[in-house]
């Protein structure tokens, strides 16, 4: 028999204690952060770090509250791309104009993150930050093609949203830097986007999850874009079933190549509730679902 | 003037918690109060070698930090066993382990500190150093001989045992011309009451007093419990339960935490708030269901039913609960097989089983939706062998509304059902040619849909014979005082209680229908040791039949003792008199003296009154069920659903409910307790399962991993009636509160597979979720490529 | 260490010494005596704590006080002494949309929130709405009802479904 030291069970549902500083700055965010020597954790909305303390899953010396960052909110567009706030809260996300017309498919996916009184405290940079798996938003930033603006004391770099979400949880952004906006590149007029997931309820995490845009160029798909998420540790990019796509009309023959090729793509981790080989047979009828739907912005 | 028993009344406690003033155990605060944490097992057997508090006791805040042999010797040992039934066997429990662990979440350590953060602040730092042992999880496997044992102070791993037979079973097997058969497997699912159990006990060490603020449906059963297990006379405790943020069963047995909670006040005389958290709540509360049923029934053939015979296997925890025990539902899976048919031959077999799991017991429509759901899905299969309609076949088995009184192959005695009167009603509801013609239509288009139907019979209103024949101190009779105040308003005191199903509305109800006042006139008190008399109180739908007959009977007592103290006032007959429209009539109608007036000679000048003349306006009566040992309701189900054959989806579209719980009291409350009880019947059916691993680890042990079901899933109800008042009663009220959990996942159950039925697919697990529909449809696949 | 909080709770300006970790919830149960905001699951699951910040309901649970600085919180309490959910509440009353009453503080606030958003909703935009409060008692169906009852009723139009007690 194993004898092992144990941590207790049960009766956690208060938060730890911690220190709570609030930054007005995103310097004084980055010096608030160093000083804690990596003990600490940026606040924005709260809805992750909140239930995860809570749980005492984690418990930083030091919360810095960043919502007040004046560079962290907005939502605009400049050269040449849509840049949103970090700051911008779901229920901001599903109501924009700007995001309905240049990246749709985060206003579609809005409606399948959680429920309305989430979404109108959680914020898009904490939940990109947060790299949950089965989230909608990571996924259709990655479909979008989207970059990752992060600012830390070495300077503002952009990252490419398939450079992102390195593992469950983990994300290229260094100790300390601060998830800014999310930049997503202005699409032509006629692109087709489609999302949709398959949850048991409304508002669950989803059971499989679909992001895709595509231009058609001549009568056939060009630069086809497909993610999934709730497959894996990350969402996930489907490349083989994007190249089964590219240079193909969108019909039923290059959708079923498309979903055929998702056993290249895909390789969900062995989950006793729902078996890998389900997740993958679930994946593929919704991408057909998905890409027999797809429509440009109205 | 109008009666009010049948008016759909609305619920006045109900402004308060629409206004947030509700008050709620969780909402109490009292000075000097202490919180309290539990340490818990973190595995699901093992033996404990050291428990370390030396570092939590020194956290910030904390008071005391007890193991076992500081706080359970304050409380002798509880067995939950009942005399009835024989050879069953559980060992005593106490309120933190001992030696052994004997499930994840076992409470181990009790820490109290002024505030529950510094509570779980403390709890961090207790270190328990366990020895892990192989635990048992499967009840079948834990049957088999040599098996390692569950609880090491059981003699094996049966917790009870118990067949139930006709003489004729075998011979009517042998001579059926149809046998079917299923072997069905029901999840494990517990009650996600929206506020957790909550108790304050409050020892007051100077009077002796224990008061004990207790979210329960039974406060009556807990001061004769508290009272008993830590040795304090009855009239020294109170318990009171105000309102209750959801019940369902599941707060009426004794829990660890709550008996903790007491002790540890007893000891610091002081009060002891314990709330459970969601994640305790999931490790602590009782868990329902968890059986494993093979069944079988013989018709002849023109779908006659002749016979049944199941056999139930069990699994419910370590130690069986107390008072009620875990063996009850099983027992009542056995008994209700069958129960709405002409069926005369029948043979159930019940295996319970310990395992290292939370325990079992008594949830909503205790067996019920088990014995529901095997009994139509074999009706069902019984159709298909006889290519006979699903209503065709009920109606050929049920027992015939003028058949009555009628007695079951597994022995209960129905006063008068009305099995015909709802299947005809529910088939003008439904209209399912209509809607097969519909289906076939959109199967068509890949779109498949099924109705399925279930016809189910409810007991309720227990007299002795549930528990008390078994030697459980848990009282068959309910209490109730009347009293006319100076005003002529009118104050109910009764000892059945409120959790939101509108126990006071309809006792206002009851009570000004005997005195001749509207219900707003009529207060009355729940849920109070101390202000209310003793009984069963709330629970297997006695609320409306004992409760409301405890109430009735009480306020024609007054009634009486009004009209004799107005016929002396008025010179008359009281024979001659009635009360009507707050003041007493003759048999002309007209007013002779008001309740007012009456009022204030009572009792500002009862020296006006003749000598000798009873002036108190206050009665008590007390009542229990005689005749019938139960009441039973039926009533049936249907349910229509839309499966999608490519991903396991179900959208639930309809459901109908034809219902007869005799009298109805309330129709708008009637109605909500059935809808309500149908969603709790399409949870499991659907989406709850406590689901656990190998290791006896609840996995999905949190709110947002086991599926309630919420408002986007569930479908409009429709709701008919037919009212068969029972005879055993003057106010001839069955009760409601379980009849929608009872048969809902058996008629839904029944409308998956029908939607299946052209893939050759059959679902016989709950939940009904998308993967095992999925598998389903494979193994029909399967079957069909390679027969 | 405490922070002191300033912030507008019912109307009322409150300044609290609060500690960090405190929930908002705890902070206006326990500090504020303000008990009508429940909590189920203290994870933002059940939805029986929200409370409108700044206008729009969020779980209070999930909120910690601190973060409430300079911003204005409106409870059941509240809304109840304004009247500004009188209509509402009696509709709940009239279709017995509550049982225990434990989440009902929370179904009132989303209900709030979607008929500001949204005056005509259909019974399925209504339970959307209602996606992310749990209630065990009703089977939803009687709350739906009160919510298009009170959608009809600010539209002046007459009662749409049941016509509930006298």
């Amino acid at each position: 028999m194993q004898l092992e030291e144990l941590r207790t069970e049960g009766g956690k549902v208060k938060l730890p204690s911690f220190e709570y500083l609030r930054a007005r700055s995103m310097e004084e965010a980055w010096a608030l952060h160093s000083e804690a020597g990596g003990d600490a954790l940026y606040l924005s909305g709260g809805h992750s770090v909140v239930p995860s303390m809570a749980l005492r899953l984690q418990a930083p010396s030091r919360l810095i509250d960043i919502s007040q960052i004046a560079e962290l909110r907005g939502v605009s567009v400049a050269e040449g791309a849509l840049r949103i706030g970090a700051m911008t809260r779901h229920a901001e996300v599903l109501a924009d104009p700007l995001i309905a017309h240049h990246a749709p498919l985060l206003s579609q996916a809005a409606p399948h993150v959680a429920h309305p009184a989430i979404r109108n405290r959680g914020t898009i940079g904490g939940n990109l930050a947060l790299a949950d798996p089965a989230s909608e938003f990571p996924a259709a930033v990655l479909a979008l093609r989207a970059e990752i603006e992060a600012n830390g004391p070495d300077g503002r770099r952009l990252i490419a949203a398939d450079d992102f979400f390195l593992d469950l949880y983990e994300t290229a952004l260094a100790p300390g830097e601060l998830l800014t906006a999310i930049h997503v590149p202005l699409p032509p007029e006629s692109r087709l986007f489609g999302f949709d997931e398959i949850a048991r309820r409304r508002g669950d995490y989803a059971m499989v999850g679909v992001a895709a845009q595509a231009d058609v160029a001549g009568g056939v798909i060009a630069g086809a874009s497909v993610t999934l998420f709730s497959v894996g540790f990350t969402p996930v990019r489907a490349r083989a079933a994007e190249q089964a796509l590219d240079g193909a009309p969108l019909s039923p023959e290059s959708i079923a190549r498309a979903q055929a090729a998702l056993a290249q793509d895909l390789d969900p981790p062995d989950d006793p509730g729902f078996p890998p080989e389900r997740r993958l047979q679930l994946a593929r009828v919704l991408l057909g679902r998905v890409l027999s739907r797809m429509e440009p912005v109205k | 003037m109008t009666l009010h028993i049948g008016q759909s009344a609305r619920r006045e406690n109900a402004r308060r918690h629409l206004a947030g003033r509700g008050r709620f155990v969780s909402d109490l605060t009292l000075p000097r109060m202490l919180h309290a944490v539990f340490v818990r097992s973190p595995m699901a057997r093992g033996r404990i070698l050291e428990i370390d508090t030396s570092e939590a006791s020194a956290c910030p805040g904390v008071v005391r930090i007890f193991t076992a042999p500081e706080l359970n010797v304050r409380c002798t040992p509880w067995v939950g066993t009942l005399g009835h039934f024989a050879g069953m066997q559980s060992p005593p429990m106490n309120i933190l382990a001992e030696e052994e662990v004997l499930w994840t979440g076992h409470p181990v350590a009790m820490i109290l500190a002024r505030s529950r953060a510094e509570a779980e602040d403390a709890a961090e730092l207790v270190m328990l150093d366990i020895e892990d042992a192989e635990p048992v999880t499967d009840g079948a496997a834990a049957l088999r001989p040599g098996a390692p044992l569950a609880n090491p102070a059981a003699r094996d791993n049966l917790c009870y045992e118990a067949v139930l037979e006709t003489a004729d079973v075998d011979a009517a097997f042998v001579g059926a011309a149809h046998v079917v058969e299923t072997s069905m497997t029901f999840g494990r699912h517990t009650a996600v009451t929206l506020e957790p159990r909550a108790v304050i006990a409050d020892f007051d060490a100077s009077s002796g007093a224990l008061t004990v603020h207790h979210g329960t449906q039974t406060p009556y059963q807990f001061q004769d419990v508290y009272a008993r297990h830590f040795g304090l006379s009855e009239g020294k405790v109170r318990v009171i339960a105000p309102d209750v943020g959801g019940s369902f069963g599941m707060k009426l047995h004794v829990y660890n935490e709550e008996m903790g909670a007491v002790a540890a006040s007893l000891i610091l005389g002081r009060p002891v708030r314990y709330v459970a958290d969601r994640l305790e709540s999931f490790l602590s509360d009782i868990h329902a269901r968890d059986h494993i049923v093979k069944g079988r029934m013989a018709l002849d053939a023109d779908g006659t039913i002749l016979a049944m015979e199941v056999d139930d296997l069990t699994q419910v925890g370590a130690v069986s609960a107390y008072p009620r025990t875990s063996a009850a539902e099983g027992n009542q899976v056995i008994r209700l097989m069958g129960a709405p048919y002409r069926m005369p031959d029948y043979r159930g077999r019940l295996s319970v089983a310990f395992q290292n799991k939370v325990q079992t017991s008594q949830y909503r429509a205790v067996g019920h939706p088990i014995a529901c759901a095997v009994t139509e899905a074999l009706v069902e299969r019984a159709a298909e062998a006889t290519e006979l309609d699903p209503f065709e076949i009920r109606a050929r088995n049920l027992i015939a509304d003028d058949a009555y009184p009628h007695v079951s192959a597994t022995g209960y005695q129905f006063e008068k059902l009305s099995h015909q009167a709802c299947l005809a009603k529910l088939h003008e509801m439904m209209d399912p040619e209509a809607l097969r013609a519909e289906h076939a239509s959109l199967r068509k288009q890949g779109i498949h849909r099924g109705f399925g139907i279930a016809s189910f019979v409810e007991i309720t209103n227990p007299g002795a014979a549930f528990y008390g024949v078994g030697g459980a101190r848990i009282s068959a009779q309910d209490g109730a005082v009347v009293r006319m105040m100076p005003s002529g308003d009118i104050h109910c005191a009764i000892s059945v209680t409120e959790q939101g199903q509108g126990t006071e509305t309809i006792i206002a109800q009851v009570v000004a229908d005997q005195l001749g006042v509207t219900p707003e006139r009529v207060s009355v008190t729940t849920g109070d040791t101390a202000t209310t008399p003793s009984g069963g109180a709330t629970w297997a739908c006695r609320g409306a039949g004992i409760g409301g007959e405890t109430a009735l009977r009480a306020g024609r007592r007054l009634r009486d003792r009004i009209l004799t103290l107005a016929g002396a006032l008025v010179q008359a007959d009281p024979a001659s008199l009635r009360l009507e429209n707050g003041a007493v009539v003759d048999g002309s109608g007209a007013a002779r003296i008001t309740l007012e007036e009456i009022g204030r000679i009572a009792t500002y000048r009862p020296d006006t009154l003749p000598d000798g003349i009873d002036h108190s306006l206050t009665v008590a009566h007390h009542f229990a069920p005689t005749g019938y040992p139960f009441d039973f309701t039926n009533g049936i189900q249907g349910s229509l659903v839309e499966v999608d054959v490519e991903t396991g989806l179900v959208r639930i579209l309809k459901h109908w409910i034809v219902e007869d719980c005799g009298r109805i009291i309330n129709p708008l409350l009637v109605d909500e307790q059935i809808r309500g009880g149908v969603v709790q019947g399409l949870g499991p059916a659907f989406f709850e399962e406590c689901q656990y691993d190998a290791d006896g680890q609840l996995t999905n042990g949190s709110l947002a991993d086991y599926l309630v079901p919420m408002a986007c899933e569930m479908p409009d109800i429709e709701i008919a009636h037919i009212e068969t008042p029972t005879g055993d009663t003057i106010l001839g009220a069955k009760g409601v509160g379980e009849a929608g959990t009872a048969a809902a996942g058996a008629a839904a159950m029944n409308a998956v597979n029908d939607a299946l039925r052209p893939f050759g697919a059959r679902l016989t697990q709950t939940p009904m979720t998308p993967l095992r529909i999925l598998d389903a449809l494979d193994a029909a696949r399967e079957e069909r490529t390679d027969p | 260490m405490k922070h002191l909080l300033s912030t507008t709770v019912n109307g009322e300006q409150v300044q609290e010494a609060v500690s960090p970790r405190t929930s908002l919830a705890d902070f206006l149960r326990e500090d504020m005596g303000l008990t009508g905001t429940h909590l189920g699951c203290e994870m933002g699951a059940c939805g029986a704590c929200l409370v409108l910040m700044d206008g729009a309901p969020v779980h209070a649970c999930l909120v910690l006080a601190v973060q409430a600085e300079g911003c204005t919180v409106e409870t059941i309490e509240g809304l109840t002494e304004t009247g500004a959910a009188a209509d509402l509440q009696a509709r709940f009353h009239d279709r017995n949309a509550l049982q225990c009453g434990y989440c009902t503080n929370g179904m009132l606030m989303s209900a709030q929130a979607l008929l500001a958003a949204n005056p005509d909703p259909s019974r399925d935009e209504i339970r959307d709405a209602l996606s992310g409060n749990y209630c065990r008692c009703t089977g939803y169906e009687a709350i739906v009802d009160a919510i298009a009852a009170t959608a009809s009723d600010r539209a002046g139009r007459s009662e749409t479904k049941t016509e509930a007690a006298q």
